[in-house]
C-alpha cells in the first residue's frame, strides 16, 4: 500500500458470493487487467447488504463503495436482489442529503461468467472515483464552513448540485 | 354536550373491556400537556383535547403486547397506529381507536420564542386559552396572543389527514385538510438549496450540538426495538461510545434508514429533541424518495405492504445504470 499512497483510493466492494464474486474471480483467472483500488467484501447475497454497511463505510472515510449481485431473476436465493435493488436505490438517493456525492456509490449486477463485464465495471467505477478524488471527510469540515453553518448562511451560493 | 364530553362518554363506555386508554392530560404547567393512561372514570375526566396535545400516543401501543388497549388519536397519530398494524407490530383486535378532527398542535419551540420576544419566560406561564384560531398565553402577568397558524407544528401546515385515517369511535364531523403552507417544507427546501459539501457542513454543525440522548428515537412510534437498538449493541458494534459528530451522524442515519418507507412524518423525533436539531429533514427527504420511487405513503392503508418489504420484477421508476 505505501508505494501506492496518493495513487490508490479506498474503494470498498460488497459482492455476492454466487455471481459477482465469481465474476471477479473469472476476471482474475482470465488475467483481465483491472485497477487495484477495490477491496472486496464477500457477502452471501446482495439481499444481505444492509444499506447501513454502505453508509457507515462512506461516513467513515471510504472514497467509494461498489455493490454487485446476481442479475435480476438470477438470484441464488430467488429474490434477494429484488429487495436489494429497492434498498440500494433508496440509499443512493439519500446520500446527497448527508453531504455525500451520490457518484461515490453505485450498484450493479455481474454474473459468475461475466469476467469481462466485471473488468469494465471496476474500471469505470474506479475512474469515476478518481475523477471525484479523495472523499471530503465529515470529521474534517473546514472551520469556515462550520461558521457558515452556525450562522445559517449555507445554500446562498446558488451552487446547488442536483440530488 | 361538547365534543370532548361526548368523547369521554364513549371512552367510559369502552373502558371496562380495556387495559387502559391512552390520551393527554394537563401537565406540570398550563403550557404543557402530558400523556394520560386512563384506567378509571376519574382518569377519563382528566382527558384534554386541543393544540397542546403534542405527543403521539401511538408510541406506547407496542408496549402493551397481548393486552387490549384504547388510544385517542389526532390524524397524524392515527397514521402511526395504521403503520404499526401494517407491520403486524400490534394486533387490530387489541386496539380501539378514538378519534376527533384536529386543527393543529403547537410547536413549543415557536411558542417559547414568541414569549422570549415578548420579554417573558416560558417558565412563568399561568394560563393558556385557545379559540381554535388563536392561542393566548399568559406569562409573567402579561397575555400574548399567537395565531395558531404561526406557532403550530410545521407538520400541521402540510397535514392531509386532520381526521383519523382509521377509527372505531369518531366524534365530530370530519374536516377538510387545509391547503399546504409553503413554510411547512422550508427545512427541506433549505437543504435542497445547499451544495453537497455544504450539506456535510450543515450536519457536522448540528451533530456537534447533539447530546446523544436518544430522545429522538425514544419518541418515535416506529422505533420499536427499544433496548435492542443497534445503536447500543456491542455485538455487532455499529456505534462506539465516542462523543464524535461522526458517531452521532451515523446514529441519525441508522434512525432514518430504519424508517425508510415506514416513517409517517409525525415529527416526534424532532419535537422531542432538546437541542432543536432538524432531524426530521432526513426523514422527509427519504419520504420524498419513497413517494417518487414507489408512489407510496406510510400509515394510510392498513392493508398496504411497506415498499421495502416487497418488489416488482420490473421496477417502474428505478433506472439502473448501464456500464
Ligand atoms: S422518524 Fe420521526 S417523523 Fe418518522 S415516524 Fe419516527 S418520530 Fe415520526
Ligand atoms: S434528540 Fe436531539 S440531541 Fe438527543 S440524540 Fe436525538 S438529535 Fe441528538
Amino acid at each position: 500500500m505505501p508505494v501506492l499512497t496518493g495513487k490508490e483510493l479506498r474503494i470498498v466492494g460488497f459482492l455476492c458470493n454466487w455471481c459477482s464474486y465469481g465474476g471477479a474471480d473469472t476476471a482474475g483467472v482470465g488475467r483481465f487487467g483491472q485497477p487495484t483500488d477495490l477491496r472486496i467484501i464477500r457477502v452471501p447475497c446482495s439481499g444481505r447488504i444492509d444499506p447501513l454497511f454502505i453508509a457507515k463505510t462512506l461516513i467513515n472515510g471510504a472514497d467509494g463503495v461498489l455493490v454487485s449481485g446476481c442479475h435480476p431473476r438470477d438470484c441464488h436465493y430467488a429474490e434477494g436482489n429484488f429487495y436489494a435493488r429497492r434498498r440500494l436505490e433508496v440509499l443512493k438517493r439519500f446520500l446527497p442529503i448527508l453531504g455525500i456525492d451520490p457518484g461515490r456509490f453505485d450498484y450493479t449486477w455481474v454474473s459468475a461468467s461475466e469476467g469481462q463485464r466485471w473488468q469494465k465495471v471496476v474500471t469505470v467505477f474506479t475512474e469515476q472515483i478518481h475523477a471525484l478524488g479523495p472523499a471530503p471527510r465529515f470529521d474534517a469540515v473546514s472551520a469556515d464552513m462550520l461558521a457558515k453553518a452556525a450562522a445559517g448562511a449555507l445554500g446562498q451560493g446558488g451552487n446547488r448540485v442536483a440530488a | 354536550m361538547s365534543r370532548l364530553e361526548e368523547l369521554k362518554t364513549r371512552i367510559k363506555e369502552a373502558l371496562p373491556g380495556l387495559e387502559c386508554v391512552i390520551g393527554w392530560q394537563k401537565g406540570y404547567d398550563p403550557l404543557h400537556n402530558t400523556p394520560l393512561f386512563m384506567r378509571t372514570d376519574a382518569d377519563v375526566d382528566k382527558l384534554e383535547w386541543g393544540p397542546l396535545n403534542v405527543h403521539n400516543p401511538a408510541v406506547y401501543l407496542p408496549t402493551f403486547t397481548g393486552k387490549k388497549v384504547g388510544v385517542v388519536v389526532k390524524g397524524c397519530d392515527s397514521r402511526s397506529v395504521v403503520e404499526l398494524l401494517q407491520e403486524n407490530l400490534i394486533n387490530r383486535d387489541n386496539v380501539v381507536i378514538f378519534g376527533m378532527p384536529c386543527t393543529g398542535v403547537i410547536d413549543l419551540s415557536k411558542v417559547k420564542a414568541r414569549l422570549a420576544g415578548a420579554g417573558v419566560s416560558a417558565g412563568t406561564v399561568t394560563a393558556v386559552t385557545d379559540d381554535g384560531k388563536t392561542v393566548s398565553v399568559t406569562a409573567g402577568g402579561q397575555t400574548t396572543a399567537m395565531p395558531l397558524a404561526e406557532v403550530r407544528a410545521d407538520k400541521c401546515g402540510r397535514c392531509q389527514f386532520p381526521n383519523a385515517v382509521l377509527a372505531d369511535a369518531y366524534v365530530g364531523d370530519p374536516i377538510a385538510p387545509a391547503a399546504p403552507a409553503a413554510a411547512a417544507d422550508a427545512d427541506l427546501a433549505a437543504l435542497d438549496a445547499m451544495s453537497v459539501p455544504e450539506r456535510m457542513a450543515f450536519w457536522r454543525y448540528h451533530m456537534e450540538r447533539c447530546i446523544r440522548c436518544y430522545a429522538c428515537r425514544n419518541a418515535c412510534p416506529m422505533c420499536v426495538c427499544r433496548d435492542h437498538c443497534i445503536a447500543q449493541s456491542r455485538e455487532p458494534h455499529w456505534l462506539t461510545q465516542d462523543d464524535t459528530a461522526t458517531e452521532k451522524l451515523m446514529f441519525q442515519v441508522v434512525h432514518a434508514l430504519h424508517l425508510a418507507g415506514r416513517c409517517t412524518e409525525c415529527g416526534e423525533c424532532q419535537r422531542a429533541c432538546p437541542m432543536d436539531i432538524p432531524v426530521l429533514a432526513l426523514k422527509k427527504h427519504l419520504n420524498r424518495t419513497i413517494r417518487d420511487l414507489f408512489d407510496y405513503q406510510a400509515g394510510v392503508d392498513p392493508q398496504a405492504i411497506p415498499p421495502l418489504l416487497q418488489f416488482k420484477l420490473e421496477e417502474d421508476n428505478i433506472k439502473e445504470r448501464s456500464w
